[in-house]
């Protein structure tokens, strides 16, 4: 069916400031952002082309190799553990609980916690004076050490936990979606099998929750990658330089330091490493869709 | 291959203040093939789930090979189950769908791998052992369930509505499957279904239910011409069977007076003493015979409906007095809507019900 002259053009009017704000705001930004990067701007932007000078410097800065050391600690930590954590919520969930609408809040509730808040929170209760190690040795259990927040080779993993403790929740409503799709009677044929019950879950249930598991992992990853005001509000990317991440340098460089110039490289390198990571698997997608 | 039979005794089973059996008796033999029939909520698939094990009696026992095993585990009850949805193990193979229970429970490799390919044969399955359900038709689905459940070589093969996802051909071609399965194996069967002809096809026993009470349990032959009462007749057969309503008389012999017409009750088997009270009478469109028109038990009809069905004719027609009724006759029948015939009600082919309780006379 051929659509008349006027349709077309009311359904394109339609379209054109979605179209607009796409090309001005991330293709023109981005391609702004990757000749920023090849030029030698500090304060103020400027067009001098210097060529991967800011990339050569960037690789040598300490700052960011910390911070690239510490974002794939977060990442591969953050999306495991939250996945684990989630899953096994919503299947503590599934057992037919009482009061299952209240828990499942409880649950979701740290999600709508911004990470400003939960990084205050977490950083209180990380914090040897005043949080679990001070509760613990009041207690009367003297050697009782947490003071993971404080030194520098355990600092980030400080903020796995917070991080874990945010978003947990959100995986675990995920899960219990995909849990409660599970066909009833594969249940009873698996109990008449005599499968243990934690024998369903692992050869069964979580072969067939690909789905939720992919959905979880992608929202989790998108976290990691901008991952910055948990740093900020929890450790400020202390001690030293020790919880350092990839956007937080991006943000300092760019407004404290006033390098823009090697601000926009650290950045560039990100999008190249995140499309390096997502082409492949979108390129397979296809292929897939394709194929059927 | 062991088989055993199942007894139920006064089970009772409810959830919350719902009953939805009570008091229920029901004894299974060896190798025979018993069908629960009736509507959705009839209580036969809770009856069906008790005897698994997949839900909580309140009281009474279920026996099955002579042990009581109300309180078992399901794996522990020497049975079998296949699925209305099949229930596969969906990213397992066919074959790691039917060894998986047999794996966890520590059956030695070379036994399971002689028991799946031995159901896989029977069930022409060899082909298809690495695909996954996905891959596999409907029917081929349903076959790789039951191929699950043969080869636990159970005592007692539980089916919970096999062929309802299926359409109308597969259902046909599988439930020979079924019979034929059924023949070999010598199994004891129970098979819930609320679709008549699978019942009728496949039973030695039909329980026909409603309620959660067993309306009666007999033989398909014995359930389709003795129905013993309304809610039997009615649900069993299709084309449906014709309820003219009336009353018995006994003024000159039986008989059965509906609007105008009288029929001869003369050669109808009585449960009791028949009695002067109005009545319902039943007669399957088969059992309606076209005759001459000086036939004195006959009634005459006008054709309101011609519906043909390949192999036969159903002709809707309508009494003098309003009553509707159907029957079936040849193919070839040249019977036009409008035309006016003449039929006869053969007597020992009639089923009569009480108006009130719907009980048979």
């Amino acid at each position: 069916m051929r659509l008349s002259l006027n349709s077309r053009l009311s359904a394109f009017s339609a379209l054109l400031p979605a179209l607009l704000v796409m090309l001005v705001v991330y293709v023109g930004a981005t391609s702004w952002t990757v000749w920023m990067s090849l030029t030698n701007s500090r304060m103020l932007p400027n067009n001098n082309f210097v060529g991967l000078r800011q990339y050569e410097m960037l690789l040598g800065n300490d700052r960011w190799i910390t911070s690239v050391h510490n974002i794939v600690i977060y990442g591969v930590l953050l999306v495991s553990l939250a996945l684990v954590v989630g899953f096994l919520l919503a299947v503590a969930i599934d057992q037919r609980v009482r009061a299952e609408d209240t828990i499942r809040s409880i649950y979701l509730y740290p999600y709508s916690m911004s990470f400003i808040v939960t990084g205050l929170v977490w950083q209180w209760l990380l914090n040897p004076t005043l949080g679990i190690q001070h509760v613990l040795r009041s207690w009367g259990f003297e050697g009782a050490t947490f003071d993971w927040i404080v030194r520098p080779e355990t600092a980030i993993y400080c903020l796995v936990i917070a991080g874990v403790w945010q978003a947990s929740g959100l995986v675990m409503a995920i899960m219990l979606a995909g849990l409660r799709g599970v066909d009833e009677e594969i249940w009873k044929a698996a109990r008449v099998d005599g499968l243990p019950k934690w024998r369903v879950y692992v050869s069964i249930i979580v072969p067939m929750m690909g789905a939720s598991f992919a959905t979880a992992a992608v929202l989790l990853s998108t976290g990691v990658v901008r991952l910055y005001d948990l740093s900020v509000s929890m450790t400020n990317g202390g001690p030293g330089i020790a919880s350092e991440v990839p956007a937080k340098f991006v943000m300092d460089h760019l407004f404290e330091r006033a390098n823009i110039g090697l601000a926009t490289a650290a950045a560039t390198t990100m999008l190249i490493t995140v499309i390096a990571v997502v082409a492949p698997y979108l390129y397979w997608r296809a292929r897939k869709g394709g194929m059927r | 291959m062991q088989k055993s039979d199942v007894d139920i005794r006064s089970l009772q089973i409810g959830f919350g203040g719902l009953k939805v059996l009570e008091n229920l008796n029901l004894h299974i033999a060896k190798s025979e093939f018993l069908v629960l029939l009736g509507p959705s909520g009839c209580g036969k698939s809770t009856l069906l789930n008790a005897i698994a094990g997949l839900i909580d009696v309140k009281g009474g026992e279920i026996h099955i090979g002579g042990r009581d095993v109300t309180g078992a585990e399901p794996k522990d009850r020497g049975i079998a189950m296949v699925f209305q949805s099949y229930a596969l193990y969906p990213r397992m193979s066919v074959r790691r769908n039917m060894s998986f229970g047999l794996t966890v429970a520590g059956t030695p490799r070379d036994e399971i791998e002689r028991r799946v390919g031995e159901a896989a044969q029977m069930l022409r399955l060899t082909g298809l052992l690495d695909r996954r359900p996905s891959e596999l038709s409907g029917g081929q689905r349903q076959r790789v369930a039951i191929g699950r459940a043969l080869v636990r070589h159970a005592g007692v093969y539980l089916f919970d509505e096999p062929l309802s996802n299926l359409d109308a051909q597969l259902r046909a071609e599988l439930r020979v499957e079924i019979k034929r399965l059924h023949a070999r194996l010598g199994a004891t069967m129970i098979y819930v279904t609320h679709d008549q002809i699978e019942a009728l096809t496949l039973a030695d026993r039909i329980a026909v239910m409603q309620g959660g009470v067993i309306q009666q349990l007999d033989t398909p032959k014995k359930i389709y011409r003795e129905p013993v009462n309304r809610f039997v007749a009615s649900f069993v057969g299709s084309p449906a069977m014709n309820f003219i309503p009336g009353r018995i008389t006994r003024d000159s012999g039986v008989e059965f007076i509906a609007g105008k017409s009288r029929l001869s009750l003369n050669g109808y088997a009585f449960c009791g003493q028949p009695a002067d009270a109005p009545a319902v009478l039943g007669i399957r469109p088969e059992h309606i015979e076209l005759t001459a028109s000086d036939d004195p038990s006959s009634v005459s009809a006008r054709v309101e409906m011609v519906e043909p069905m390949g192999a036969d004719t159903l002709i809707w027609c309508r009494l003098a007095d309003g009553t509707a009724f159907s029957f079936r006759h040849d193919a070839d029948a040249h019977v036009r809507v409008g035309d006016t015939l003449t039929v006869r009600f053969p007597a020992d082919a009639l089923s009569l019900f009480d108006e009130t309780s719907g009980q048979r006379l």
